[in-house]
């Protein structure tokens, strides 16, 4: 008998999803299996859908500060930032230099904060545990930050329509400057277990391949872009929150594959911590609130004592204020890549529609190139490398 | 910026059927573009070095419920080279819901133009996919249009 026309072949669709580990949450993903090739990666959406942009227009410009936060919840601060500056440029309001620094500042330990989490699960994905104990050693640290700012590990809504939500506490900057300098150590640290790792090379190298023409045809931004070659970064490229103010170095890759995207976000954590360093020795004094009492309420001492301030605090909080008619687009460089906001105002005190760009959504819109016709198993690689956060994709 | 304005009357100048109305607010361009045209509109920018605007940043749809339009389907563009962005607008009635895909010229615009189909019921022809995206399987309102209300149906 002959065997080998007994053996039948046909393609095996496998669910990969939602509930499972290294989807990073809830996504899940169709693969078409011709043995252990994927013919077709088909990404399924949704499980996190909470209809935030809906509920953005029921709310007032201020309380929204609070949806932008549980959008990418591993980057909260950078969130806010996106959000409010649009906000604000259509208030034609100008923040001050030292609440701008802040942001910078906020934004720039978000990235690291949000890099170390998607180092810690990523190299975890691929076998190697250890990194995820150091990363969140690390990440530890950045949450205490927040906490002294926000009171909060998460969701912290410190970033506000006209400045922040209150100055910096007694002995911030003294804890800022404590990690950054024993952060280039640890990323050192974290190197030494993976870059010249025999198993990561394999598992990485050559792995999920785009290259940056697929990638910019497929809206791909952020660190995932610049794995394949492209000197884009939003920071640069068209700078807000006084980011022109700061040295630093846009790091690229050459190959687009996985490898070259985790390189990438390595030496971001380096830069960012430049940039939090030159923040600390650049720190001006002074106002952290924009002078609009219509916009920003009156400080909380005054609030307790004065009976017009309890007015205008009170008037603020529940009605808002009324933004002028007109439309805005603000995109920052978010840990994952633009992140803009669309505000249409109809001159109220809520937005007519909001729109949110958020990275990771577009950028799985990759995953299907980077994945198919490579193993299985590389899959949870790629989906790693993009560095999504379901909360962003589904919003 | 100035620049970009000038480049802007430009396009208006190129195509003067296609380009009903330029506005510029608060440092930021818009065009509104004859959905007729869109599509040589939008080849042109991202194909000419000049403009370059090879990076669709964003797409949406807006409901104007009491407009003249019933819709705007609203585009991003931006250049990667150039760092400049534009935002392009085409009007639609309530009537005719339909608009040509840009997928062909931007693949990114196949998610977003999904997601505007799930949120909002603006049909893309010639779309490789018009499935809905973001909502449970078997929906059948548009949760972002004006009339649906808050807490769901």
């Amino acid at each position: 008998m002959d065997v080998a026309s007994d053996i039948r072949t046909e393609t095996v669709t496998l669910n990969m999803g939602p509930q499972h580990p290294s989807t990073h949450g809830v996504l899940r993903v169709i693969l078409e299996m011709e043995g252990e090739v994927i013919t077709k990666a088909t990404p399924v959406l949704g499980y996190l859908h909470r209809g935030i942009e809906k509920m953005a227009e029921y709310k007032t410009y201020q309380q929204i500060v609070t949806l932008t936060d549980r959008l990418d919840y591993t980057s909260p601060f950078i969130n806010n930032l996106a959000y409010v500056l649009p906000v604000e440029k259509l208030l034609g309001i100008e923040i001050p230099l030292r609440a701008q620094y802040i942001r910078v500042l906020m934004a720039e330990i978000t990235r690291i904060q949000s890099h170390l989490i998607w180092l810690g699960t990523h190299a975890l994905d691929l076998g190697a545990m250890s990194p995820l104990l150091y990363c969140f050693r690390e990440r530890e640290e950045t949450l205490d930050i927040f906490e002294m700012v926000g009171g909060a590990r998460m969701n912290q809504s410190y970033i506000r329509v006209g400045g922040l939500a209150g100055d910096l506490p007694e002995g911030f900057l003294e804890k800022v400057r404590d990690v950054s300098e024993i952060l280039p150590s640890r990323v050192e640290g974290y190197e030494t277990l993976l870059t010249k790792n025999k198993i990561w090379l394999s598992r990485t190298k050559g792995v999920g391949i785009i290259s940056a023409e697929d990638g910019i045809d497929l809206g791909l931004s952020g660190p995932s872009l610049r794995g394949s070659g492209v000197k884009w970064d939003l920071r640069k490229a068209n700078p807000y929150s006084s980011y022109d103010h700061f040295d630093f170095e846009i790091p690229t890759g050459e190959n687009g594959d996985t490898y070259d995207r985790y390189l990438v976000r390595m030496e971001e954590m380096r830069q960012s911590n430049r940039i939090i360093k030159q923040v600390l020795d650049k720190l001006p004094s002074g106002e952290v609130n924009v002078c609009n009492p219509k916009v920003v309420p009156p400080p909380k001492e005054k609030v307790l004592t004065n009976i017009e301030s309890l007015i205008i605090h009170f008037h603020i909080m529940s009605e808002g204020f009324d933004v002028p008619q007109g439309e805005a687009y603000c995109s920052v460089e978010s840990s994952k890549g633009e992140l803009g906001f669309y505000i249409v105002s109809d001159g109220s005190n809520k937005p007519y529609r909001i729109k949110i760009r958020t990275p990771s959504f577009i950028n799985l819109q990759s995953l299907s190139t980077m994945a198919e016709g490579r193993m299985m198993s590389d899959m949870v690689a790629v989906i790693g490398s993009i560095d999504i956060c379901l909360g962003e994709v589904d919003r | 910026m100035a620049k970009t304005g000038e480049l802007v009357e430009n396009i208006k100048d190129k195509f003067p059927n296609a380009v009903e109305e330029v506005i510029s607010f608060r440092d930021e361009y818009t065009i509104r573009v004859k959905r007729e045209h869109l599509l040589e509109v939008v080849q042109f920018l991202k194909e000419d070095p000049e403009y370059g605007f090879n990076f669709l940043s964003d797409l949406c749809g807006v409901e104007y419920p009491q407009g003249e339009h019933h819709f705007e389907v609203v585009y991003h563009l931006y250049s990667i080279e150039h760092t400049h962005r534009l935002r392009m607008k085409v009007s639609l009635l309530a009537s005719d819901l339909t608009i040509p895909s840009v997928s062909s010229v931007w693949k990114t615009a196949n998610w977003h133009e999904r997601e505007c189909y799930d949120m909002l019921g603006i049909n893309f022809s010639d779309h490789p996919d018009l499935r809905r995206i973001l909502t449970p399987e078997g929906f059948k309102d548009y949760p972002l249009r004006k009339d649906f209300p808050l807490r769901g149906r």
